[in-house]
């Protein structure tokens, strides 16, 4: 081990001894190969991270109660000491902006930044997520175009108007991305010198869908038969069929949707790759920090409390555990990169078998092919290897409700890896996660009314506050709204309606 | 290279308007969280923070995900004693399940309602939310500044009457004294020259007259400056200034004889508390004049008034003349708004209470903007109510109201000091 002039220890930080850890970071992820936006960070104090906490980690949005609710719950909580801030909070722009709490120690802002300086930010550029449905370059910009619209609108239009607005899109953020159709990028320029002539045309657009035709002979029982469908396809971005099609509302609350919708597409990626983001974050932090004891440029009291505190990051409580809180992202995600390493390096021969693709094989590229072409639930499924499900002890369990017992359906062993292995990744799809619930039809000669189809899965209902949901909905759209469950087969299993209705169908 | 940026130092409270539009979309909850609280807590801290509580439904952001039921298979960590095929009891609330988010999120929520503390000033902002004291109209009028003029020191311009003698005087004594210096100094000069002339022999008669002459006119000249000049006046100036009218003086009168126990004074000092803190909050110029009575009334300071004992007969009217006596000497009707809060258990010594009719009525009401009573008394009324009555008739700006138990005293006070509509 060759003596370099090792970094400045001890616990108290300052902007020199930053800059001079962060340039030794810097230089380590280079040489690992990680390709990052140019990094921005900012230190903050604790109660600028609860104002980020509360927008949901924009660091700027426009006003609304529930970021308000939202600071109030984190202020209390971390003023009775129920909850630890997180250390740093990053934002997927360019620049990347990562935020380092300033009551961390020397050791966790340096920890920190590899792990989201160079982690984080090396996935948000390389991710095909987060390069189709974001732009980081506009982000922040589009942010401040939205508030100040929302802004204007709440002077225009009142508070409270905008308000309700607000909470029935925040209802639908959910579904108000596009997963299966690719979007074109976001890019603000664009989006200011086109919001204008976009109003003009949109509701010129739904003006034509809405119009009656003078002198229509047929009765309106014929045309519904004859007419086509409407929507042709059912539409997953109910948002979007809203902004687009709703018959009652005016051009400023399409753009409103429209925010909601952007921004809900923006922290879309995020939700869909938590596990390998943290998990790559958190395997690069370990390697970087290492590689630079290697080089003796940290001291052993340095590692020490770094060790410390990534093993408490990747701490996984066991199911029976009282604190047991789900799968740790942390944990799952570093395990499965750091063993996809092992298997690129020193390849048992279960290892050829299951993962000849890996074996023998550079692991850099190895590592960067899986962080730039997965998410969450392809990457468990391609990479979760038998040692994995060992280490953590990997089981399952079917709960059918006919049966009063639970069933151990699968355990760490050769016949249960590839059980385990496909309901872990089904556990981190979101299609899975979240109900099915598409736009199935409008009745638009008749009534207006919008009926929603959702395609339950496995026999479970919706959850008890879908009437709710629908209400917001009906806000929206101004005339009934329905939501059908069926099965995929296509049999009836139930609906919600809004406003409520007497069990009896009047027919014309 | 990354770049660094200290942001510590920008403004922390990014929330505060998202902070705002919480409360402001909650009041409704919030304010019966806090009237209850005004009912409950003691009154003296009464200007601190508030803990709020909603229910968890009111406040809860719908989304649609899935609910209980159906067939589940998930995965956990850390198995120990399980074989493919074992069979486990089902745990008797979902507790042991643990997917995701499904179970355990369904079950928790309701559960515990959210709450949150209100800042001293969110809790008195509500709290005081369109209460307003009465004829706020004469107090808005007020706002155009009536002009009062100020002594503002002296000019050299102005008109006769504001002649300022003293200042001119002097200007003038010190003018004369310059100018005079000048001659003075050449005239003892020319005497010297004179002296030396006087001792020559001969006499110089020729340039003896010449010095004369000189010295004589700078004699006239002497005399030729003149005692008063124009540039010597000074006039006294002053300038127009808006006077505050505003300024209020509320007088709190209460009962603290015999009959008066401590329960009813605890209620008395409720109700004065409110209207005090209502004030203060609302009047940056308010006088407040505290006058207890029993049998003989007496003005306090404000400690005393509320927490010193004391107890004897009642005679009411002894206050209302100290407060007469009081207003005619300190406050000028022209100059003070006068309000007038009275707590009584409506006890009086019987022959007094015509005369406190007499004293309400002609000397007090007319200079007053509202004079409210409030009884104490949860049964019959007695001499003085009825009295009271008369002086109501007349009187419009005279309102009384009768109260039993701590949980009246917030209402009441709501009703006497709503924001008038008209």
């Amino acid at each position: 081990m060759k003596k370099k002039h090792p970094l400045p220890s001890g616990s108290e930080w300052n902007f020199e001894t930053l800059k001079h850890y962060e340039r030794e970071i810097s230089r380590v992820a280079a040489h690992y190969g990680l390709d990052t936006y140019p990094n921005q960070i900012e230190v903050i104090n604790a109660e600028q991270m609860i104002d980020n906490y509360a927008t949901i980690g924009m660091p700027l949005a426009y006003y609304h109660w529930s970021f308000g609710k939202q600071y109030i719950n984190v202020e209390k909580s971390y003023k009775r000491g129920l909850m630890g801030l997180a250390y740093e909070m990053v934002i997927n722009s360019n620049p990347c902006i990562s935020y380092l709490l300033e009551e961390n120690t020397l050791v966790m802002q340096a920890t920190v930044m590899a792990h989201a300086c160079y982690g984080h930010n090396a996935f948000f550029k390389g991710n095909y997520l987060f390069k189709t449905w974001t732009s980081p370059e506009s982000i922040i910009d589009y942010l401040v175009f939205s508030r100040n619209f929302i802004a204007e609108c709440e002077q225009h239009h009142g508070i409270d108007e905008v308000e309700t607005l607000l909470d029935a899109c925040h209802a639908l953020m959910n579904y108000g991305v596009d997963r299966y159709k690719r979007p074109q990028a976001l890019s603000l320029q664009e989006e200011k010198a086109r919001q204008k002539m976009r109003e003009a045309y949109m509701q010129a657009q739904v003006n034509e869908l809405w119009r009656t035709i003078p002198g229509q002979t047929k009765t309106p029982e014929i045309s519904r038969q004859e007419q086509v469908h409407f929507p042709k396809e059912p539409e997953e971005n109910i948002l979007y069929f809203i902004e687009k099609n709703a018959p009652l509302l005016e051009p400023w609350q399409r753009e409103i949707i429209r925010i909601v919708r952007k921004i809900a597409r923006y922290f879309y990626p995020q939700r869909l790759t938590k596990l390998m983001n943290e998990g790559w974050a958190t395997f690069w932090h370990y390697t970087i920090i290492n590689t630079m004891y290697d080089e003796g440029l940290l001291s052993d009291e340095f590692m020490l409390e770094f060790i410390e505190n990534h093993t408490s990051v990747i701490q996984q409580r066991e199911y029976s555990d009282p604190h047991y809180n789900g799968i740790n992202p942390y944990a799952l995600g570093y395990h499965i990169f750091s063993d996809m390493k092992r298997i690129c390096e020193n390849p048992t021969a279960e290892d050829k078998l299951w993962f000849p693709e890996l074996a023998n094989q550079p692991w850099q590229a190895a590592l960067d092919f899986a962080m730039r072409n997965f998410k969450d639930d392809s990457f468990i499924a391609q990479y979760l290897s038998p040692n994995v499900m060992r280490d953590m002890k990997l089981f399952s369990i079917l709960d059918e409700p006919e049966n009063n017992e639970l069933i151990v359906s699968a355990i760490h062993d050769e016949d249960g890896y590839r059980k385990i292995r496909e309901l872990l990744s089904s556990q981190y799809n979101l299609s899975v996660i979240e109900p099915n619930i598409q736009v199935y039809d409008v009745d638009v000669r008749g009534d207006r009314s919008l009926t929603l189809r959702h395609i339950q899965q496995d026999g479970k209902p919706l959850s008890d506050t879908t009437p709710e949901v629908l209400r917001h909905l009906h806000y929206l759209w101004g005339f009934d709204v329905k939501l059908e469950s069926v099965t995929p087969s296509g049999t009836f299993v139930g609906s919600f309606e809004c406003p409520e209705k007497p069990p009896t169908e009047s027919g014309a | 290279m990354g770049q660094f940026i200290d942001r510590r130092l920008n403004s922390k409270n990014r929330s505060a308007v998202n902070r705002q539009r919480f409360i402001r979309r909650f009041k409704q909850q919030i304010k019966e969280a806090v009237s209850e609280a005004i009912q409950k807590r003691s009154i003296k801290d009464i200007e601190s923070g508030e803990r709020i509580i909603i229910p968890r439904k009111d406040i809860s952001e719908p989304k649609i995900h899935h609910g209980a039921g159906g067939k589940r298979e998930f995965v956990l960590p850390g198995n120990k004693e399980f074989l493919r095929g074992d069979k486990i009891q089902r745990p008797p609330t979902d507790v042991g399940g643990g997917g995701d988010e499904s179970q355990a999120t369904n079950d928790g929520e309701g559960l515990d309602d959210f709450s949150f503390y209100l800042t001293k000033e969110e809790f008195l902002n509500i709290f005081f939310d369109d209460l307003e004291l009465p004829d706020m109209v004469k107090t808005k009028l007020a706002e155009i500044p009536s002009i009062e003029t100020v002594r503002t020191g002296f000019s050299k311009v102005g008109t006769p009457p504001n002649l300022n003698i003293l200042r001119s005087f002097r200007n003038a004594i010190s003018r004369r004294l310059a100018f005079h210096s000048n001659y003075d100094k050449k005239i003892v000069k020319l005497e010297a020259i004179k002296k030396k002339l006087l001792a020559q022999k001969p006499l110089p008669e020729k340039k003896l007259a010449a010095v004369d002459a000189d010295i004589a006119e700078l004699e006239r000249k002497k005399k030729a400056v003149p005692f008063i000049d124009s540039f010597d006046l000074r006039f006294n100036t002053r300038a127009k200034r808006p006077k505050i009218t505003t300024q209020a003086v509320m007088f709190c009168i209460m009962d603290v004889s015999g009959s008066m126990d401590e329960q009813k004074k605890e209620l008395a000092k409720r109700f004065f508390i409110l209207l005090y803190l209502f004030l203060t909050r609302n009047y940056q110029k308010i006088h407040i004049i505290f006058i207890r009575h029993h049998t003989t009334a007496k003005e306090v300071d404000e400690q005393e008034f509320f927490y010193s004992r004391e107890t004897g007969g009642t005679v009411v009217s002894s206050a209302l003349e100290l407060m007469n006596k009081i207003i005619s000497e300190r406050f000028p009707t022209a100059d003070w708004n006068i309000y007038v809060a009275q707590a009584s258990d409506g006890d009086n010594w019987n022959a007094d209470s015509p005369l406190c009719g007499e004293v309400l009525t002609k000397s007090i009401m007319p200079f007053v903007q509202y004079y409210a009573y409030i009884e104490i008394m949860p049964r019959h009324h007695q001499s003085l109510w009825k009295t009271y009555l008369t002086v109501q008739e007349v009187y419009k700006n005279f309102s009384m109201r009768s109260i039993s138990a701590v949980k009246d005293i917030y209402p009441v006070f709501h009703e006497l000091f709503k924001r008038k509509t008209t």
